[in-house]
């Protein structure tokens, strides 16, 4: 092949996947985009148009109805199937907050060769895991020992400091060990040419295995396939190893609770149905992460486009799908550092 | 080499993309807050300060009541609730007191709060406090915004007589844009089709404006 056009090639590669991450951007930007309008009076408010602003209008009446709800809530039972209905579809279309749930997790998947599947249950158990986070917040602070609203953000300070430092310690270690994965893969076309030069025949599928055993020192366990451009099948990574891996990311994501809840929590406890609070809690939970899922899915699939295209190229395939991880997994480091220097804006802790 | 160069670059726009995607600042509110102002002026006609009155909406109000003991159930004095107004003004100055003012184009700075207290009514509870601005100006025009620039917090005015000029020359003209009013929205959806979310709080400003010719 020459040279020329196996550059067309990868051009063509990353401009796909530049339209996918385009793509992706515009649907979180759909999804993130939050406005106030139409809250109490929507037909004096201005209106974005279409689908997008009706999503957003509908938000913030999400919110704003659950205050009320709650408080119908206590003489009229009925009211609680509202109050879930309205946690569900808020969760949807909160999706998160300033969504660094939803990068990370994202991220993370691409930096590791993870499956859709995969994706789906770490967005499901780590808005859980944050649901219930909130849930355990409030129980103790407000319930147990009636604490502050002023104690209560402290602790939610403290988690936040906690959360985004696990964060960028997950994002390091990624960094670390898909870093040395691309170096590898950026030497091997240079470093050994008559091998490269052979490569051209066996598409990458089960060649040279140069020294990737000192990965192991890292934990993972599908480190000896770092140097493939093809990725590890789905029951592969569905090992005992595999799961443990994504606990990370879970925690990660899921120990800082959103403000909102805390908020919900804080207000059903007052009006005596704490008990509606939590269930709603756990329900904008499932729908945070029927949000964050489709993401994680889109940001997989556009990965596994990219690999398709590169697959079969000598080195230089390996070496894209390398570079993809290793941005991403830099990715996860950047948000963990940004949110914690306060470079990034994450949704406040309640403390006014 | 050259290959190698151009996979790095476009390594590098891929990682960018990606990230543009989940930094730019966005957020929606979790509080709201009506508000009422009040320009305070001195004999001479300079404006010496800013007083607020800012009613939270009932689920925050009920959030920033918690854990307070009060003499007697549900009924909050203005004694028992003077930690918690501390405790507010406190926290509000890291946010500037989500209050811009500018004397004709120049940016103003405000002291420490003073006066402050909270006060229990119909569920919620209202701020009240003034701003001394550092030292009183008096400029042709005075802008003043009221808005939480990561819009965590919805500010909205009142909707009688939200700003009061309080000792003004008889002379000053004032007026005042809510967001949805027809400016702000053509900002609003420049913003919006342009994707800049630096300032994405700025599209929900309450803008106040004083001319004194």
């Amino acid at each position: 092949m020459s040279a020329r056009s196996s550059l067309a090639r990868h051009l063509a590669v990353f401009a796909i996947a530049l339209a996918a991450m385009a793509a992706l951007d515009g649907l979180v930007h759909a999804v993130m985009a939050q406005n106030p309008f139409g809250g109490p009076r929507p037909a004096a408010q201005p209106q974005v148009g279409g689908i997008v602003g009706w999503i957003l209008a509908k938000q913030s009446e999400f919110y704003r109805d659950m205050s009320a709800t709650i408080r119908a809530a206590k003489s009229d039972g009925s009211a609680v199937w509202t109050l879930l209905t309205i946690s569900f579809a808020y969760g949807i279309f909160h999706a998160a907050g300033p969504g660094h749930g939803k990068a990370v997790i994202s991220s993370y998947l691409v930096a590791n060769q993870e499956t859709a599947w995969r994706g789906i249950v770490l967005s499901f158990v780590s808005a859980l895991l944050q649901a219930l986070v909130a849930v355990v917040l409030v129980g103790i602070c407000a319930w147990l020992l009636n604490a502050t609203a002023q104690t209560m953000c402290g602790a939610e300070k403290a988690i936040e400091i906690a959360s985004y430092s696990l964060i960028a310690a997950f994002g390091a270690r990624l960094v670390w060990t898909k870093g040395g994965a691309f170096m590898r893969a950026l030497q091997t076309p240079r470093a050994e040419p008559a091998l490269a030069a052979a490569h051209q025949h066996d598409h990458g599928h089960h060649h040279h295995d140069h020294d990737h055993h000192h990965d192991h020192d890292h934990g993972h366990v599908h480190d000896e396939h770092c140097g493939h451009s093809h990725g590890p099948t789905p029951d592969q990574l569905a090992g005992p190893g595999g799961w443990r891996r994504g606990l990370g990311a879970i925690v990660a994501v899921g120990l800082r609770p959103c403000s909102g809840a805390i908020l919900v929590l804080v207000f059903s406890l007052a009006q005596g149905l704490f008990w509606a609070g939590i269930v709603a809690t756990f329900v904008m939970g499932i729908g945070t992460a029927i949000t964050v899922a489709t993401i994680a899915v889109i940001a997989v699939s556009a990965k596994d486009l990219a690999r398709r295209l590169s697959a079969g190229r000598e080195g230089g395939g390996a070496l894209v799908m390398r570079g993809i991880e290793f941005g991403a997994a830099g990715l996860v480091l950047l948000f963990g550092l940004g949110l914690l220097l306060g470079y990034l804006a994450a949704e406040r802790v309640t403390c006014l | 080499m050259k290959t190698m160069i151009f996979r790095l670059l476009a390594l590098l726009a891929l990682t960018g993309g990606m990230g543009f995607g989940v930094t730019p600042a966005k957020a929606h509110p979790h509080v709201w807050i009506t508000s009422s102002s009040e320009l305070l002026y001195a004999a001479d006609g300079s404006i010496t300060g800013v007083r607020h009155a800012w009613t939270f909406d009932d689920m925050f109000s009920t959030y920033a009541l918690q854990g307070i003991e009060t003499k007697t159930k549900g009924v909050y004095s203005r004694e028992e609730l003077a930690p918690l107004a501390k405790d507010n003004v406190e926290n509000l100055k890291e946010f500037g007191f989500f209050t811009f003012a500018k004397a004709d184009g120049k940016k103003e700075k405000f002291q420490e709060p003073v006066d402050y207290y909270l006060e229990y009514k119909d569920s919620t509870l209202t701020l009240h406090f003034t701003l001394p601005l550092k030292s009183p100006v008096k400029p042709k025009q005075l802008a003043l915004e009221v808005y939480d620039p990561s819009f965590f917090i919805d500010f909205k005015l009142e909707e009688k007589d939200p700003i009061k000029l309080v000792g003004a020359p008889a002379s000053c003209q004032m007026k005042f844009q809510r967001p949805g009013d027809a400016d702000v929205k053509k900002l609003t959806e420049e913003m919006i089709a342009s994707g800049d979310q630096s300032n994405y709080g700025a599209m929900y400003a309450n803008k106040i404006f004083v001319n004194c010719p």
